[in-house]
């Protein structure tokens, strides 16, 4: 359904397009792999337990429910979260921030760093117990009125938020 | 009122208008006019039904002012060096404190019964919008306008010297030199009413019938019924056979014609009756209203982007609306409507006076990708195509040329939006027409925006087109099925703008 950013590309323009995207973005952190594999595992869990139930209660020849729903739940929590984790990026210039996510719904926001109205930093249990962080830039847009930053290092996301306050003129709040 | 002769920035708290809780006593009898009417109703078979229910509309009455005058006592307002505190709260206590910088607008708002008193319940738009703005209800008409230029005046950081004397009593002698940019004179105003035909009151009545309709001398969702009310006395009618019964369905459309332009024209009078755009030193100031009168003032700098849309019919008439998006809200919507009703001429100066221009004659327009219109008709032809053999199979061939003619309407659709829909960037803005059969306008400045993304679906990534999102201030603004390297090229353009002024400096 859809290609990973850096195979080859039929037509030109699109390549183009395709490389404009991915030019010098840096990538997350590898401890968010493991974030979002455990949220995958989360998610996977209760339906692997349920085709287990139904299994027991023998309704159908062994293996019916719970092969494909095994297969199913492991593409989801080793394949998914690696392919996720790469088609996310960001790209921080000494103006604006770049945040780049999304496999099947793909976008590439940039929020000026003069159109930031407040920044946080949030740390999650996960995202603690990896040392990691979400950065959030708040506009006064009414679209993208707030950009997520996910799996950066908490001293990089503390460090950028001092850089983007710098920045601001007048503190907003 | 606590202090009827201190100036309004002297320090200390002051409370609202004392009348003002009498108003809003009364405005708690309007409420208690229903029960009142269901009391009358239910104890109309007893000699006291009456008496029981003014006596109950008496009792809320005094009630909802007993309250409102606690509440009265309570509150109180405190204009500071940075910001405006209000203090309320019977039982519990709430302070709040909105500093000057934050307040985008000040508006005066007048319904019926405040009016009568010369009561004005005072806004404080800030960008957090909806129900968490500040208001105070109610302020004397003087006080609110002195409030109000008290508060821009901070804010703009003027000193407050000769505005004292300048303040009257007179609503119209507080605001310094004013230009007339727009009216709508009585003709004009029942032109716009009779473009703005509706049926909405055909559905309200339908409802209240089935709501209310015990009340009723008979069932008038019974056939039946009808027909033994017709055998009686119009019998006659039933008798003159099909060329008066089909006079009679011209007669119902028509009045049903009549009634819709009656509702449009009733709406748009009481809305904006009195409709007046004026260019002060502080913005744009609209006043209108016939019973509940509003007086909105946006400063110029304020403005994020205008919008000039149109009707299906009244585009064949050159008539146009113009509304300005701003960070503030004008009663729920985003958008601030600030000449609804006039002809492309009329709108320019109006625009030009917003720091926007109109599309040069030479504008660069491009048109979207092709491929995006297209995969929306095979999309809608792919569901509606299965859709007509099923209805066929189950109902006959008559029925299933529907999804078909459906599927060749979108068709037609994606096509004419292919072709009308455009977009042009300039040295300063961002222009975007957008729409079909009534076309909009959307105009943007470059520095305003906010943020800039570039969005791609799956199918939108094979097919080569994206969709530019913009962060506006306000409104939302888009850019639907461009090819990825012009979405890309605008992107860079704007960003390059944006990057040159602080959001500090926008407000400034």
């Amino acid at each position: 359904m859809n290609e990973d950013p850096d195979k080859c590309v039929a037509e030109t323009s699109d390549e183009a397009a395709q490389t404009a995207a991915r030019d010098g973005l840096t990538e997350l952190h590898p401890n968010h792999v493991k974030i979002l594999r455990i949220q995958a595992f989360m998610f996977a869990a209760p339906f692997v337990l349920g085709s287990l139930v139904l299994e027991t209660a023998r309704l159908m020849p062994t293996g019916v429910f719970i092969l494909p729903v095994l297969l199913a739940a492991l593409f989801l929590i080793i394949r998914v979260p690696l392919r996720r984790h790469h088609a996310r990026g960001y790209a921080m210039s000494d103006d604006r921030l770049r945040v780049v996510r999304g496999l099947l719904f793909r976008s590439d926001t940039v929020v000026p760093f003069g159109r930031v109205q407040h920044i946080d930093v949030n740390q999650g249990p996960l995202e603690r117990f990896y040392n990691l962080a979400t950065l959030t830039l708040h506009t006064a847009g009414s679209h993208n009125a707030s950009v997520h930053l996910p799996g950066i290092l908490n001293q990089d996301a503390l460090a950028m938020r001092e850089i983007i306050r710098s920045h601001i003129k007048r503190e907003t709040l | 009122m606590a202090a009827p002769a201190a100036p309004m920035d002297q320090a200390g708290p002051r409370r609202t208008s004392p009348l003002g809780f009498i108003a809003k006593g009364l405005q708690g009898l309007q409420r208690a006019i229903l029960p009142m009417v269901a009391v009358a109703f239910g104890m109309r078979d007893e000699s006291f039904g009456l008496l029981a229910a003014l006596g109950l509309g008496l009792v809320i009455a005094a009630f909802a002012v007993g309250v409102r005058y606690l509440h009265w006592l309570r509150l109180t307002y405190t204009v500071g060096e940075t910001d405006i505190r209000v203090e309320s709260g019977l039982l519990s206590r709430a302070a709040r404190s909105v500093p000057f910088e934050r307040i985008q607008d000040v508006s005066l708002e007048q319904s019926l019964i405040p009016r009568l008193l010369g009561l004005v319940e005072v806004r404080f738009e800030t960008g957090a919008g909806g129900k968490d703005e500040l208001k105070l209800a109610y302020l004397t008409a003087a006080e609110g306008e002195e409030l109000r230029e008290v508060i821009r005046a901070r804010k703009d950081g003027v000193e407050l010297a000769a505005r004292a004397e300048t303040q009257a009593s007179d609503e119209d002698a507080a605001e310094p030199a004013a230009t007339r940019l727009y009216e709508m004179d009585t003709r004009r105003l029942v032109t716009f009413g009779l473009f703005e035909f509706s049926l909405a009151v055909v559905a309200v009545i339908g409802g209240a019938l089935q709501q209310f309709g015990d009340f009723m001398p008979f069932n008038i969702w019974n056939v039946n019924e009808w027909q033994e009310n017709f055998a009686g006395p119009f019998a006659w009618l039933m008798g003159m056979g099909p060329s008066v019964q089909a006079i009679g369905v011209v007669l119902a459309l028509i009045s049903l014609a009549v009634v819709g332009f009656g509702t449009g024209l009733v709406r748009t009078v009481l809305r904006d009756w009195g409709f007046t755009l004026d260019r002060t030193e502080k913005g744009f100031r609209r006043r209108r209203g016939l019973l509940t009168r509003t007086d909105v003032v946006m400063p110029a700098h304020r403005v994020q982007a205008v919008r000039i849309n149109t009707g299906i019919i009244r585009k064949r008439f050159g008539w146009h609306g113009l509304s300005f998006v701003s960070l503030a809200q004008d009663s729920g919507a985003s958008n601030h409507i600030v000449a609804p009703f006039a002809q492309m001429e009329e709108l320019e100066p109006i625009v030009r006076s917003a720091c926007f221009d109109t599309p040069p004659e030479d504008a660069g327009w491009q048109r979207g990708a092709v491929n995006y219109r297209l995969d929306k008709a095979l999309l809608a032809a792919g569901v509606l195509v299965p859709a007509s053999v099923i209805t066929t199979v189950i109902a006959g061939p008559l029925l299933g040329i529907l999804p078909i003619a459906g599927a060749a309407f979108i068709a037609m659709r994606e096509a004419f939006l292919w072709r009308f829909e455009r977009h042009c960037l300039t040295g300063r803005q961002l222009f975007i027409g957008s729409g079909w059969l009534a076309p909009e306008l959307s105009i943007a400045s470059r520095i305003k925006l906010q943020s800039v993304e570039i969005s791609q679906n799956f199918i939108g990534r094979r097919r080569n087109y994206s969709t530019l999102q913009l962060g506006l201030a306000g409104g939302k603004m888009a850019l639907r099925g461009i090819a990825p390297q012009r979405a890309y090229e605008l992107r860079d353009a704007i960003l390059a703008s944006i990057a040159e002024k602080d959001f500090s400096e926008l407000a400034g």
